[in-house]
């Protein structure tokens, strides 16, 4: 009845799950209870869970990712604390069985949930305002992307009470992940979690790509796209041509641990080294995925905070493009010790050495944005700035194990750690954050703290340093990476400081909270509330309506005559002269895709656990939700005259109070 | 288009206004080439399997060429049928759409069917996909293949179901049907890739 799923999956006898478990049984019914208190289930369901808005969906994406950092983190700082512990002799707190799931977790966690789920939420708030657009493609399709990364999110944190995770590192290399030696369901967890939510960035992929194609404002040619929006444009199209790689490699591994084939087995026939070939050549298009859209979070905001257009925008597209080719070429240098022969390791690491020369290009861009103009040191700017420097060094370490010889030498060592974290921190995360200060007044109407922010920054920025500069040494001192525990103390105080490093980022991750905490208390304070919808006088069209937007965004839809066409229209007084409105057509939220996202859940449940009636009828549930979502003719809705002209009124009514001051 | 001025409003696509063309037949188009990817995939797993058969049976000994030539000769037919259904929809003939539409599910039904008594027959003999990695790239594929045209089955008994409904012939359901037609066609071109390099390869 319960396939493979007993009460001794539940992991009663850790102390550290079932601690968690209460923590987070205590917030949970914490959050609800709150819900219910207020009485905003209804509001929380009609205007959230299934809005198509792709600004609520933007904002869901990022609490996701943020929830999913906090779980991340967590993994994260419980490693650093059993290597600052397990040092001759002491077994540290952490049993083998456990670390091995916890550094799975951390990897599978921040580059899936945390990242991806960042990364599409910028998407989603940015892309279809700066093209002057109403919403995406398919608003549908775009709250089943997010249903399907929120309930792989779920799943995989299931796997925390409910049996066990992978113990196989993030990409679950073979035959360790094969069930002759992972015969729990630990890799079922894995694969289930990562093919769900590949369904949702795939989808993603296709509707970004066909909004910035189709549904561009008048006169916004190719080369008056903004930088941001042609970042993720790339981005898009990386997701399109590299995910089906990943869900055909996950599949055949799924078709190994549940049907006896023989792709990556040890017997039959099976080649490993075809599942490492295929992995990065998803693997390396996904770092770029997610640390594109970051250079053009970075392009914005050095254009806007110092107040000129971005320096070489035409190569800063073409390095961009550049960089989405070469990052299919390259995939080889991820193991270069397979031993593919001199040749073939010559070719990725050439390869991978020229994609330095497009990324130096844009960084010398942004250096001379900030050339001579009137900088203004706001938080984003200064997650940007530690970004070129923190980047620069990761990208320096990346070109040295570019060479085949030395990274023979460094090949799964904590060098190996260092330059990752170094490019995924230094370039992506930072770059999200600085998003997430640059655009949150656009969502929510009122400013981010900056005393906090900064702060943030600064904790992350040092405790970044501290956290990975010791793993740099450590590789050199020959440690490998995924090690329990050691014996060697020259290893020892360095581990303390990596510690430290970890601890002083925590610091961080509060003060983002606390910032996040005091920007809603004092959200009503003249100087933090957003009346303009242009807070930081910006150049590109998300900031010529209102903050937060109506859900049509445009009132009328703009015309665009040049590259950062809001500066434009202000330089030239352009903006406010059309008052002939129209209704507009808009499409209808919709629970089909919470549903489909449930039954996904359960499918994905089911089959982990191999109870299969369970995953029969979840896939019949998604079928027929699907097949009632086509034959729903009551999708969409036309904006009245009347409720736009009231809300021109009411943004023209803040503007003039606002010059007035 | 005639059609269009006795529209409802609220049944042209959304998006209409901006002055664009739907955006859903060329968004459909974007999809079927990360299938094609998908596929591409698969065949390149084959590509690096075909020789591995750990001392089981290879493609030559297996594969009967005279049921495959019958699948792939279905499958082509069962596209001009759908294409005949697509001119009746463009002349809104419902009665033919709705008869161009059922012989292709029946020539779909009928390709499924006999892969799935070529896959039923192969491994009441030992020879299942679990046999080899040669066999586990050979059943993915073209299994794989196989889902899509029953997914394809499901999707085009749905919008026959649909023609009868309120979205007769409106530009959303002229879309799907579009879309489908894709979908189909897509499938076809994958099909003769499947027949010439996993077919007539493995037996040459």
């Amino acid at each position: 009845m319960l396939g493979k799923l007993t009460w001794s999956a539940i992991p009663i006898d850790v102390p550290i799950l079932v601690g968690t478990f209460v923590g987070v049984a205590i917030a949970g019914i914490a959050v609800l209870g709150l819900v219910t208190y207020y009485g905003k289930w209804g509001y929380l369901w009609r205007e959230w869970l299934t809005s198509v808005d792709h600004k609520r969906l933007g904002a869901m994406y990022i609490i996701l990712a943020v929830v999913m950092l906090f779980r991340g983190f967590a993994d994260a700082i419980m490693m650093r604390t059993q290597l600052a512990l397990a040092y001759a002799g002491n077994p540290g707190y952490l049993p083998p069985h456990h670390y091995d799931q916890i550094f799975s977790a951390h990897g599978t966690i921040m580059i899936f949930f945390m990242a991806m789920a960042f990364m599409t939420g910028l998407l989603n708030i940015a892309v279809p305002l700066q093209i002057g657009a109403r919403d995406v493609a398919f608003p549908f399709l775009n709250s089943l992307s997010f249903w399907m990364t929120a309930i792989s999110a779920i799943l995989i944190n299931v796997s925390l009470f409910v049996g066990e995770f992978s113990q196989c590192g993030w990409l679950a290399y073979p035959p360790l992940s094969e069930s002759q030696f992972s015969p729990g369901v630990g890799v079922d967890y894995y694969i289930w979690a990562v093919q769900l939510s590949g369904v949702g960035t795939l989808l993603t992929g296709v509707n970004f790509f066909t909004t910035i194609v189709k549904m561009r404002a008048p006169g916004m040619t190719w080369m008056r796209l903004p930088v941001f929006t042609w970042t993720a444009f790339v981005t898009t199209i990386l997701i399109m041509v590299s995910f089906p790689i990943l869900t055909v490699t996950l599949g055949m591994l799924g078709l190994d641990r549940y049907f006896g084939m023989h792709f990556f087995t040890n017997d039959g026939g099976g080649n490993q080294m075809l599942y490492l070939s295929m992995i990065w050549a998803w693997g390396h298009p996904e770092v770029y995925i997610l640390v594109i859209p970051a250079f053009g979070v970075f392009s914005e905001v050095v254009s806007t905070f110092s107040g000129k257009p971005l320096f070489g925008y035409k190569t800063m597209v073409y390095a961009t493009c550049s960089i989405g080719v070469l990052s299919f070429v390259v995939w080889v240098h991820h193991f270069f010790t397979m031993g593919a022969g001199a040749n073939v390791n010559t070719f990725f690491g050439i390869a991978t050495m020229i994609i330095a020369v497009p990324t130096g290009v844009k960084i010398f861009n942004w250096l001379f944005t900030m050339y001579k103009g009137r900088v203004q040191m706001h938080a984003s700017m200064w997650w940007t700035l530690g970004f070129m420097i923190t980047f620069s060094i990761g990208g320096m370490t990346g070109v040295m194990m570019a060479m085949p010889a030395a990274d023979w030498l460094v090949h799964n060592s904590l060098f190996l750690i260092a330059h990752f974290h170094n490019v995924i921190i230094g370039g992506v995360y930072f770059g999200y954050i600085a998003g997430l200060n640059y655009w949150f007044p656009k969502v929510f109407g009122f400013k981010l703290n900056e005393k906090w922010g900064i702060r943030s920054f600064w904790c992350w920025f040092v405790g970044f340093y501290l956290a990975f500069i010791p793993l740099y040494v450590l590789g050199f001192m020959g440690m490998s990476r995924r090690m329990n525990h050691y014996d060697n103390p020259d290893w020892y105080p360095w581990m303390l400081v990596a510690e430290a490093g970890a601890i002083l980022i925590m610091v961080g991750i509060a003060c983002m909270l606390v910032q996040i905490y005091v920007s809603i208390r004092d959200r009503a304070l003249p100087e933090n509330v957003d009346l303009t919808g242009d807070p930081w006088n910006g150049r590109t069209l998300e900031w010529s309506i209102s903050s937060p937007p109506p859900a049509y965004n445009f009132a009328v839809v703009p015309t665009v005559y040049g590259l950062d066409a809001f500066h434009h229209d202000k330089e030239l007084g352009r903006q406010g002269t059309h008052k002939e409105f129209e209704p507009i057509h808009m499409p209808k939220n919709t629970a089909a895709g919470v549903f489909v996202g449930a039954f996904s859940f359960l499918l994905g449940f089911g089959a982990i656990w191999y109870i299969w009636w369970l995953a029969a009828i979840s896939m019949l549930g998604i079928i027929v939700t699907v097949i009632m979502r086509s034959a729903n003719t009551d999708i969409d809705y036309y904006v009245p005259v009347s409720e736009i002209e009231h809300n021109e009124a009411e943004q023209s009514r803040r503007l003039v109070a606002q010059a007035a001051e | 288009m005639a059609h269009e001025a006795t529209m409802h409003p609220s049944e042209h696509g959304h998006d209409q206004e901006h002055g664009h063309e739907s955006p859903v037949v060329f968004g459909f188009w974007i999809y079927l080439m990360t299938d094609c990817v998908l596929f591409g995939s698969l065949f390149a797993v084959f590509a690096v399997l075909r020789d591995q058969f750990a001392g089981g049976p290879t493609g030559k000994e297996l594969f009967d060429l005279t049921n495959v030539g019958i699948e792939t000769a279905i499958l082509l037919f069962s596209s001009i049928t759908y294409g005949f259904g697509m001119l009746a929809a463009q002349k809104h003939n419902s009665g033919g759409l709705t008869a161009w539409l059922g012989v292709t599910f029946l020539l779909g039904l009928c390709f499924v069917g006999l892969e799935i008594n070529e896959f039923t027959h192969m491994v009441s003999e030992g020879n299942g996909p679990d046999r080899s990695a040669f066999l586990s790239a050979f059943f993915t594929l073209v299994a794989t293949h196989g889902l899509h045209v029953t997914f394809g089955l499901i999707w085009m008994a749905v919008l026959m179901v649909q023609n009868f409904g309120k979205q007769r012939f409106t530009e959303r359901m002229m879309n799907k049907l579009t879309c489908l037609s894709l979908f189909w066609h897509f499938l076809d071109i994958v099909w003769i890739c499947v027949f010439t390099f996993v077919y007539l390869m493995s037996v040459v």
